[in-house]
């Protein structure tokens, strides 16, 4: 069974303006990216799925229990939710509480909370940092907290909303490093992205939105081979799938990796 | 058409532990476009700051060093002086909108009014660098009710407007989505038709391949590299300062293929023509 999903959804935030229409949808173990310009409705889809808001027509199911019919709270053991902006989402003094609020949420006593949290910390690679304000810290470095956050809580389903904006080379790595053994830990993964090569290396099925719509939805190789829909949805080609469409390498290749290896064995 | 002479510059902010700049000694001349990389805390943003004057007339701190713009030293003027011929569009666009102002319309003329502009070319300033932006259908909205992206658009805008010599931008296109943040790039390579000089900080490593033409590259303050963009990119340390090379050069790297100045290739056509030089056309098959 599906772990989420989304029936006949439609939402809006001002009347006669609808910001989804109609979106059909089911999310199972694939790890998934969401794309599309800025104001296709990917924040607010991801919101709905969350259960910061709630449908006006349609519904989204949870693991078999409607949204509607649950609060933000319960939902909250269930679906984790990185928000692009860490400052959406912190509000405690320092790192350990701020990372230990989540796991306290869940039932886990003090100290089971805040083992949790001190190896959420690690895994971000900010343990020296634990008994800071986070609001002393760098944006980079809040967002990596908020990730920390998600991660303590151990949900069965993640979302990481922009994760690598404003990130470093090391940082990037890093996220990459976590998402990947998230994924591999059998959890159903989502991001929103604008980075088109950092969707193609580490995600399987990939939904393009438009205006409120899903305008395609297919493994990444279809989806980035389809020029029509990158043009409709104003998405750039990955930077190794334009080098081969150039060199009319007839294989899609999707990864640096997958292209030096192409290209030692054509030698 | 400025230069910037940069002598010995370092800065420590009040609460900081260490300094934030250390000894930077480079010369930008006018027409260049320079991309700023290094990892997080670099000194990248302090950087902009300090060539907008911000550092030290509104971040007071520990300043040594000059900053000379043509005749302007920037420790002896104000800020107000200095952004007559410095525009800075800060990271955060939230950070940049004055609030003072209900429309987007009315907020680019803000700044046009500050520096006295005449009420006909400010009506086609506004109306040109709106359309250049891409948010004129955005004119009458108010400015904390666009999108990220489109804040950011609006950011670049109203300094755009004020037609500054130097033109200091902190990773505009952090919230834009791959086609706006071209937009961005190419709007911005516009202004060199000018001969405005360009100072972009931005993580977007294959884009400032294809624009920048030097490449300021630090590291905890201190400056690595000033070079060709290129070079700079070929260096194989660059990792160890947080930077990625564009992936072009990175894949040219473990093909180990060179161009004829012994730079790895830092574009995709470059790379592509390499590839075809060695591998032949035929992948077909």
């Amino acid at each position: 069974m599906a772990k989420i999903s989304v029936n006949n959804l439609s939402f809006h935030y001002n009347e006669g303006v609808p910001v989804l229409k109609n979106i059909n949808l089911d999310l199972d173990r694939k790890s998934t990216a969401i794309i599309g310009q800025n104001g296709a409705g990917k924040t607010t889809l991801v919101k709905l799925l969350k259960g910061l808001l709630k449908p006006d027509a349609g519904d989204i199911l949870i693991n078999g229990s409607n949204t509607k019919e649950q609060s933000a709270a319960s939902l909250a053991s269930e679906i984790g939710l990185v928000f692009q902006n860490p400052s959406d989402q912190i509000f405690n003094n320092d790192v350990l509480e701020e990372v230990m609020f989540g796991p306290l949420n869940l039932g886990f006593n003090k100290k089971e909370a805040e083992e949790l949290a001190r190896k959420a910390i690690e895994r971000v690679n900010l343990g020296d940092m634990i008994e800071e304000n986070p609001y002393d810290l760098s944006l980079s470095e809040r967002k990596l907290i908020t990730i920390a956050s998600i991660l303590a809580m151990d949900l069965e389903i993640i979302i990481f909303d922009e994760p690598t904006i404003g990130q470093d080379y090391e940082n990037i790595e890093l996220i990459k490093k976590i998402i990947r053994e998230e994924i591999a830990a059998g959890k159903l993964i989502i991001t929103i992205n604008h980075d088109m090569d950092f969707v193609a290396e580490l995600f399987e099925r990939i939904i393009v939105m438009n205006q409120g719509g899903i305008l395609a939805d297919g493994a990444a190789k279809n989806v980035f081979s389809d020029k029509k829909v990158l043009v409709e949805a104003h998405l750039e080609t990955p930077s190794i799938k334009k080098l081969t469409s150039d060199l009319e390498i007839a294989e899609t290749l999707l990864t640096k990796k997958g292209f030096v290896d192409f290209m030692k064995n054509a030698n | 058409m400025s230069k910037i002479n940069i002598k010995n510059l370092s800065y420590q902010y009040s609460l900081g532990n260490e300094r934030a700049l250390k000894d930077i000694s480079i010369t930008i001349n006018d027409g260049d476009f320079i991309g700023v990389i290094g990892a997080n805390k670099a000194g990248k943003t302090t950087f902009c700051k300090a060539l907008a004057g911000l550092v030290p007339h509104f971040y007071k701190g520990d300043f040594s060093g000059n900053i000379i713009i043509d005749d302007l030293n920037t420790k002896e003027n104000s800020i107000s002086n200095i952004s007559l011929k410095v525009g800075l569009v800060f990271q955060d666009p939230f950070n940049q909108i004055s609030g003072a102002k209900l429309t987007v319309y009315d907020e680019v003329a803000f700044g046009l009014e500050n520096i006295g502009l005449e009420r006909a070319k400010m009506i086609e300033r506004i109306d040109y660098y709106l359309e250049l932006m891409g948010i004129t259908a955005q004119k009458n909205s108010n400015p904390f009710e666009l999108s990220g992206g489109q804040m950011q658009r609006l950011a670049i805008a109203s300094i755009m407007a004020r037609e500054p010599n130097i033109f200091v931008l902190d990773e505009p296109t952090s919230q834009l989505d791959p086609q706006g943040s071209e937009e961005v790039f190419e709007a911005v390579d516009k202004l060199r038709e000018k001969n405005l000089t360009v100072i972009m900080v931005s993580q977007k490593v294959e884009k400032i391949a294809k624009y920048a033409n030097n490449i300021l590259l630090l590291n905890q303050g201190k400056v690595i590299d000033f070079d060709k963009t290129e070079k700079v990119f070929s260096r194989d340390d660059l990792k160890e300062f947080g930077v990625r090379p564009p992936v072009y050069t990175e894949i040219a790297k473990e093909l180990k293929l060179k161009n004829e100045q012994k730079n790895y290739p830092i574009t995709k056509e470059e790379l592509e023509k390499l590839v075809v030089n060695e591998y032949g056309q035929n992948f077909s098959e």
